[in-house]
């Protein structure tokens, strides 16, 4: 048999490659592309991405765990192995849920005195101190914007489980304090709200980002108005569990502070006189109330 | 000491001749810069993925080319029978022994510089910040850690039947202790007596590679190790390269070479 030239068996290579680029390419940009609201009614959904064409349903398993490297680069690394006591509470979720991001809050030590001299050898070659990316980094003077760094692996998590809505929330809440982007917060809200359409949680937020980020309070205040309506429809013993009437509080409160804002007095006593009724704290909501009324008096 | 680097600058030939590492370099090079084209909320700044999934693959190819170029050195010798002329010149059995490890382990260096000169230029390109002394001190642990395990393999290379066992034997033992060896003493507690004691017995006894894995660091900007704490864990690692070239000294001076 005659043997083939090195260089046409190169030129063969060559094309065979060509010919995969231009197969994949454009499929590979479709499967990562973030959909926007034009987006909505396609049939394609966001979670038919290229991990749910390779790992199938069992992706959702790993959602969490990027949830996780997420928590693990926020602490720069200073994280509990699976050997140490386990983390509970995950710190860079704390701020997108209005706690306060307390660098001390938990595994502050969770390693605890070196039992030997290789752990204590060893303790100089890891990461050794409970610090935050958002409060300077292991260095104490790292720009807040290094927070970005926690955002692949929540994107991640949002591609490997659509139905996890810690993963928009925590995203858009870091995209819109701390890298000042309401726009790709607006798109990882919407994406979350394409594969979990009316959840409360993620239109609470899209009315944040409107309202903070844009300065918009008409959308703020449709996207509250709607969030609303969603919760009102859950089944009772949805709405009765306390993170639901956490949330039902924030919305309305929200609506409250827009209403006084815009000098609507009457429709701002209307959602503090709601938020009364489910507040923990009515006496608190009470004074609100009356202090709106003498303004609403002294307005008039 | 010119047989030893004689034999030593045999061995580097024979790294650039094989087609490993090229085949390890390029698959890094690949995977690194595809995941670093990804762009994530259309931030181009976003960097600390690429360093940690460009070190993580670093270090496998590393470990990857030192193990499988010191599993073959003596059997390779052995099987085509060049050990006989080797052995028949003025060169002793102990001599080869240092020789295939002093090449093994600046071989396994030359692969580092190239790889970590790859990693600064892809990491540097992206963040626009070069801490060259970080990246040294990585280079130089790892490579310290590296002697360790050349040392290691040569002795599975006299003890082990075939090149292939040794690599994976090797390669399991130096994997476990990457991922256990630090939580030993942790695991250990939990146990009641006599287990407690074994288990933190194998806790001392193992080498401790983990300790020079500062990979966390280097990607969280955590900054340099204080060079003190550097100086004792090369100490440690070089207690126990002498250990195994000793022991395969010992295991390779009664081996029948027929």
């Amino acid at each position: 048999m005659k043997k083939v030239p090195s260089c046409w068996l190169l030129a063969l290579l060559f094309v065979l490659c060509f010919t995969l680029a231009t197969l994949f390419v454009p499929r590979a940009a479709w499967w990562n592309a973030v959909p926007r609201a034009a987006d909505w009614n396609k049939g394609q959904s966001q979670s038919d991405n290229v991990f749910k064409l390779l790992l199938g349903e069992g992706r959702r398993l790993l959602g969490n765990e990027m949830f996780v490297m997420a928590d693990v680069y926020f602490h720069s690394g200073y994280y509990p192995s699976m050997f140490d006591q386990q983390e509970t509470d995950r710190d860079v979720a704390d701020p997108a849920h209005g706690q306060a991001d307390d660098a001390n809050s938990t595994s502050d030590d969770f390693l605890g005195p070196p039992r030997d001299w290789i752990a204590a050898l060893d303790r100089q070659f890891v990461p050794n101190r409970h610090t935050h990316l958002s409060s300077g980094g292991p260095s104490g003077h790292v720009k807040a914007v290094t927070v970005q760094e926690i955002l692949p692996w929540l994107k991640l998590a949002a591609d490997m489980n659509p139905q996890m809505i810690d993963s928009y929330t925590v995203g858009a809440y870091w995209l819109q304090t701390s890298l000042h982007n309401p726009r790709e917060a607006q798109a990882f809200l919407f994406e979350g709200l394409h594969n979990n359409p009316g959840n409360t949680e993620l239109l609470f937020d899209l009315g944040r980002v409107y309202n903070e980020g844009y300065h918009d309070a008409n959308r703020a205040r449709n996207v509250w108005l709607a969030g609303l309506r969603c919760w009102e429809v859950q089944p009772a013993d949805a709405k009765t569990n306390v993170q639901s009437l956490y949330l039902c509080e924030e919305i309305t409160m929200s609506l409250a502070r827009l209403e006084e804002n815009d000098g609507h007095w009457p429709q701002a006593l209307k959602y503090l006189e709601r938020v009364k009724q489910i507040s923990p704290d009515p006496e608190g909501i009470q004074k609100q109330i009356d202090e709106a009324k003498k303004k609403a008096m002294g307005d008039k | 000491m010119n047989t030893i680097w004689a034999l030593a600058g045999v061995v580097i030939k024979e790294l650039y001749r094989r087609k490993d590492f090229y085949v390890l370099f390029v698959l890094t090079a690949v995977i690194t810069i595809v995941a670093g084209s990804v762009r994530f909320f259309q931030d181009p700044n976003i960097v600390r993925y690429v360093k940690d999934l460009c070190l993580l693959l670093i270090w496998i190819s590393a470990l990857l080319v030192t193990i499988a170029t010191a599993a073959r050195q003596i059997p390779a010798e052995r099987e085509s029978r060049t050990i006989f002329p080797l052995l028949a010149k003025p060169v002793t059995r102990g001599q080869v022994i240092l020789g295939k490890f002093l090449g093994c382990w600046l071989a396994s260096g030359i692969v580092l510089v190239v790889f970590y000169v790859f990693f600064a230029v892809v990491t540097g390109s992206r963040e626009h910040y070069w801490p060259v002394l970080d990246y040294v001190q990585a280079l130089l642990l790892q490579w310290i850690m590296l002697g360790v395990v050349t040392a290691m393999t040569l002795l599975g290379s006299i003890v082990f039947a075939a090149p292939s066992s040794t690599v994976t034997i090797v390669f399991i033992v130096v994997a476990g202790i990457l991922f256990l060896g630090r939580h030993l003493n942790t695991v250990a507690m939990h146990y009641p007596e006599p287990l407690h004691s074994v288990i933190y017995a194998v806790y001392f006894a193992i080498p401790h590679l983990e300790l020079f894995d500062v990979r966390e660091r280097v990607v969280n900007d955590w900054g340099l190790v204080s060079w003190l704490a550097c100086g004792l864990a090369t100490l440690y690692a070089a207690a126990y390269a002498g250990l195994f070239l000793m022991l395969t000294w010992l295991a390779f001076r009664r081996k029948s070479l027929n």
